[in-house]
């Protein structure tokens, strides 16, 4: 019986998850098409799917008359900066928290954690104030520093579970091959974990490349990233729905690449070890 | 060189002694097994023997020179672990040369010791693939390679053949056994297994409880035991234990007899019983005997043995062949026990 | 493994990241403690005069601040009943046996990397605009007059916007629990004769109930955050009607400069997050054990 029964509720569920899965993938969808069409057919009464005449005009127009490299490029910096900055202050730690643990480790982490779990208008003032006197707003550094920080947590708690995973025999097998700890990390400890820390790396860019807060809060001109270049679209230039789809489409495109790569690390990431 | 001294050495975790106070002096060139079950600190004491672990108290000596806060890098030792601790994102050959790259040896003298390795433990097929593509047995000979090629005063090993199946433990044994008698380097090994501690071992260290029951040769622990918890440590199957009534003026409060030295009679014997499990070895064959008031002897018979569940049988065992023990489970001097009346029921 | 030296190492690898959080979390928050007691506003220089709980009394007694503690609550409570529910719903459904599963997942999956600006930009004018959005040329072809989303029902349009952005999470979270159902379970229970909707209710959701109180919880702690959606949209308007405890702080301290009323603000905000951060914490605490 069950052969013709599950073909059938196969093809049920199938077209199901389908129409659901296309229905929330739309809007994303329909702003690459948007981006494809003339300002007048974007708006158009009787908008089309397909059937319109396709341009790239909205992409030089974007390309041409705003500085969009320059804020990808910040975008890119911050991301990728903080992200790298942040390896190197995490992996220490999760080094040390996964093969030398004692009765604090368990407190020390949850303590990281908890710093994650404050909400950036807690600090929003003094962050400020002091941004302003030390001249970081508006600069890519800054960013840069309140990136790493608001992401150090879950870099550290990631690398963490990867470690954690390593046996630890391994690494005192070294040890007593001779290696001292620099020769361990480098030569042992870093080659074995290194699609957790790769998958790490990946999470925290994402992280900072969509992060919206700190960025429209502490940038104006100078430092803007995507996130807040793309802001800017909220006034009446947002009415352009091309060009806006095309500026949306070049901000969001490499992190959707890029996000389909890392979804199963982003469970481990984002769930804190709840949910394995 | 490959000697090796403990001297009143000690572990604790907070309130907790590991290890109590413990002196052993291992010699150059012997093999030593310490033999404990799970948790009497035998394989705490290896860690600490390695440098993995700290010693608390007391001093460890290699060759003469207190080691004690030496690290692990400088003692001068090789330990093969439990789970082999391969690298494995290194291939055989890098797993091999690691150590001594780490000890700055000359490229072309590590590619001759490579070979040399190689060749003794059969692994030259093999020094290109990774650890992962390997089997067990593989794993374990590259474990052993990349000990060996250091030449170490001294090889630790930690359980290595406890993940392997049983056909190949006992190969496994024999190459280690022969391993050792053609580098004649110390040895000390560390299992839960007496059997590998028997046909293995030089000497024998038992351990129990964070302490050295007994030092020996492995047939002086299997016919001279210290005290009950050797006695039913050595030796398999284990061996049986009679609890006595106490008699005026003899201290035994129970007495031992192995499963091999029972003996099943026509005439009226020690014990008389009722035949429960019977099991077939083929070369050999143990029953479990119910005896009222004593409990289940084991039997260690020929191969071919006619006897069936249910059978009544007779016991005996020779007099010095059954070991007294006092209150404390300390081994009486098998002189002076009394009349039989006290062995039988 | 744990000698004394790889203790003390363990130490000094620790100390860059502990130092950096410890000035990240407690330096910044002493001193909004600090402001909260003063008279401290940007635009009027002074003495910055202590006041004691005055800006406290202000900032809670403020309508806007009962206005936009309910819009919080109704922002978090909507996203988690939307996400929760069409959670459950998708997990259940991606895990069945479907054809082309991983370009379902894919496409699922992908609100969630889409940038909190665009995703609130897209939806306010592209679909939710009252005259060229595609929601009103479809209101219009059925015949209804254009509903203004963020004139009418602002609130309820910045749910909508971020339930979309995180329906995706919380779908793959519990997809993730789902996939480690035992399986076997559920065979039994075919033997034992249960029907789906009790197989659902007796073995699937208390299978998922560690993994749906995860999701709350994370989601709340960043769901109590919203900002960007706020910002490109309606800017909290009108009124306060679509203003939440974040945005109301913005206001006032980075538009209206009033660092002292800001910066209790910024204390209320830390402690109703503190109370969600605790739930949290021990259920991370529980997991670290296993």
């Amino acid at each position: 019986m069950a052969n013709k029964n599950s073909n059938k509720s196969k093809i049920i569920y199938t077209l199901l998850a389908w129409t659901i899965s296309g229905m929330i993938f739309f809007p994303i969808l329909w702003t690459l098409i948007t981006s494809f069409k003339t300002e007048a057919e974007a708006i158009s009464a009787s908008p089309s799917l397909f059937m319109f005449d396709w341009t790239l005009v909205n992409y030089s127009d974007v390309l041409n008359r705003s500085p969009y490299f320059d804020h990808f490029w910040n975008s890119v910096v911050i991301s990728v900066g903080s992200s790298l900055l942040g390896l190197l202050i995490a992996i220490p730690a999760a080094w040390s928290m996964a093969f030398v643990q004692n009765k604090r480790t368990k407190n020390l982490l949850m303590w990281m954690l908890s710093t994650k779990m404050l909400p950036p208008v807690g600090v929003l003032i003094p962050i400020y104030l002091l941004f302003r006197d030390f001249s970081l707003l508006d600069t890519k550094l800054g960013l840069v520093i309140v990136m790493t920080l608001i992401n150090l947590p879950i870099m550290v708690w990631m690398l963490y579970t990867y470690f954690k995973e390593i046996p630890h025999e391994i690494l005192e097998a070294s040890r007593m091959d001779g290696a001292g700890i620099v020769e361990e990390i480098f030569h042992v400890l870093l080659p074995i974990a290194l699609p957790g820390i790769a998958s790490t790396l990946l999470l925290n860019v994402i992280l900072a490349w969509n992060e919206a807060f700190w960025t429209l809060i502490l940038t104006a001109a100078n430092a803007a990233p995507l996130t807040a270049f793309i802001a800017s679209y909220s006034s009446p230039e947002g009415l352009f729905y091309a060009k806006l789809s095309a500026a949306s489409a070049m901000a969001i495109v490499p992190i959707l690449i890029l996000g389909w790569f890392s979804q199963k690390q982003l469970v481990r990431g984002l769930s804190f070890g709840a949910v394995k | 060189m490959g000697s090796i001294t403990l001297k009143q050495v000690t572990k604790s975790f907070g309130d907790v002694n590991v290890i109590k106070p413990l002196d052993l002096e291992i010699k150059d060139g012997e093999f030593i097994v310490f033999v404990g079950p799970s948790g009497c600190g035998k394989s705490t004491l290896l860690r600490m023997i390695a440098g993995l672990e700290d010693t608390s108290s007391g001093n460890i000596e290699i060759d003469g020179n207190d080691a004690t806060k030496t690290p692990p890098a400088k003692r001068g030792l090789a330990m093969v672990f439990q789970s082999y601790a391969l690298y494995p994102h290194m291939s055989v050959r890098n797993n091999i040369a690691f150590p001594l790259k780490r000890a700055k040896v000359a490229p072309a003298e590590i590619e001759a010791k490579i070979a040399s390795a190689a060749k003794i433990l059969n692994l030259g097929d093999y020094l290109d693939r990774k650890p992962g593509q390997l089997s067990g047995g593989q794993r374990q000979r590259v474990a052993i390679g990349r000990a060996i090629v250091r030449q170490p005063s001294a090889f630790l090993f930690d359980e290595p053949l406890s993940n392997l199946d049983a056909s190949l433990r006992v190969n496994m044994r024999l190459e280690i056994s022969e391993l050792h008698k053609s580098l004649a380097t110390t040895m000390i090994y560390v299992t839960h297994d007496q059997v590998e501690a028997m046909t293995m071992a030089d000497r024998i260290a038992v351990f129990n409880g964070g302490v050295i029951e007994q030092v020996g040769t492995p047939m002086e622990l299997y016919r001279n035991p210290v005290n009950r918890f050797v006695a039913g440590f050595i030796g398999s199957p284990k061996m049986n234990f009679i609890d006595v009534k106490p008699v005026d003026g003899d201290p035994t409060r129970s007495i031992g007899v192995r499963p091999e030295h029972l003996k099943v009679t026509q005439e009226q014997g020690l014990w008389t019983g009722k035949v429960g499990v019977i099991e077939h070895l083929g070369s050999e064959t143990f029953l479990h005997v119910h005896v009222d008031g004593v409990g289940t002897l084991t039997i260690k018979d020929d191969g071919e043995c006619p006897l069936q569940y249910g059978d009544q049988v007779n016991l005996t065992a020779s007099q010095n062949k059954i070991m007294h023990f006092d209150k404390e489970g300390v081994t009486l001097a098998s002189l002076s026990w009394g009349d039989n009346a006290v062995v039988a029921q | 493994m744990a000698t004394t030296q790889s203790r003390t190492l363990a130490r000094i690898m620790l100390f860059p990241s502990v130092i950096l959080l410890l000035a990240w979390m407690i330096v910044p928050l002493c001193m909004t403690l600090y402001f909260s007691f003063l008279d401290y506003n940007l635009l009027i220089p002074g003495n910055n005069d202590f006041v004691g709980f005055l800006n406290y009394e202000f900032f809670l007694t403020d309508p806007a601040f009962i206005e936009s503690f309910f819009n919080t609550l109704w922002l978090v409570g909507g996203v988690l009943l939307i996400t929760i529910c069409g959670g459950i719903g998708l997990a259940i459904l991606l895990d069945q046996a479907i054809w082309g599963r991983n370009y379902v997942r894919i496409m699922v999956l992908a609100p969630f990397f889409v940038m909190p600006t665009v995703s609130a930009l897209v939806w306010k004018n592209m679909f939710m605009n009252p005259v060229n959005g595609l929601f009103a040329h479809f209101a219009n072809w059925l015949g209804f007059a254009p509903v203004d989303f963020f004139a009418q029902i602002p609130l309820l349009s910045i749910i909508i916007i971020v339930s979309w952005q995180w329906l995706p999470f919380a779908a793959l979270i519990l997809l993730t629990a789902i996939q480690s159902l035992d399986r076997e379970q559920l065979e039994a229970a075919d033997l034992d004769g249960a029907g789906p909707f009790s197989k659902f209710y007796y073995i699937v959701l208390p299978h998922l109930s560690r993994a749906i109180t995860a999701v709350i919880l994370i989601e709340t702690i960043f769901l109590l955050s919203i900002f960007a959606e706020i910002l490109v949209t309606t800017s909290g308007g009108p009124g306060y009607a679509s203003t939440n405890i974040t945005y109301l702080i913005y206001t006032q301290s980075l538009l209206q400069f009033d660092v002292g009323g800001g910066s209790a603000g910024g204390i209320v905000a830390v402690i109703i997050a503190n109370i969600v951060a605790i739930f949290l914490m021990r259920l991370i605490g529980k997991n670290l054990e296993d």
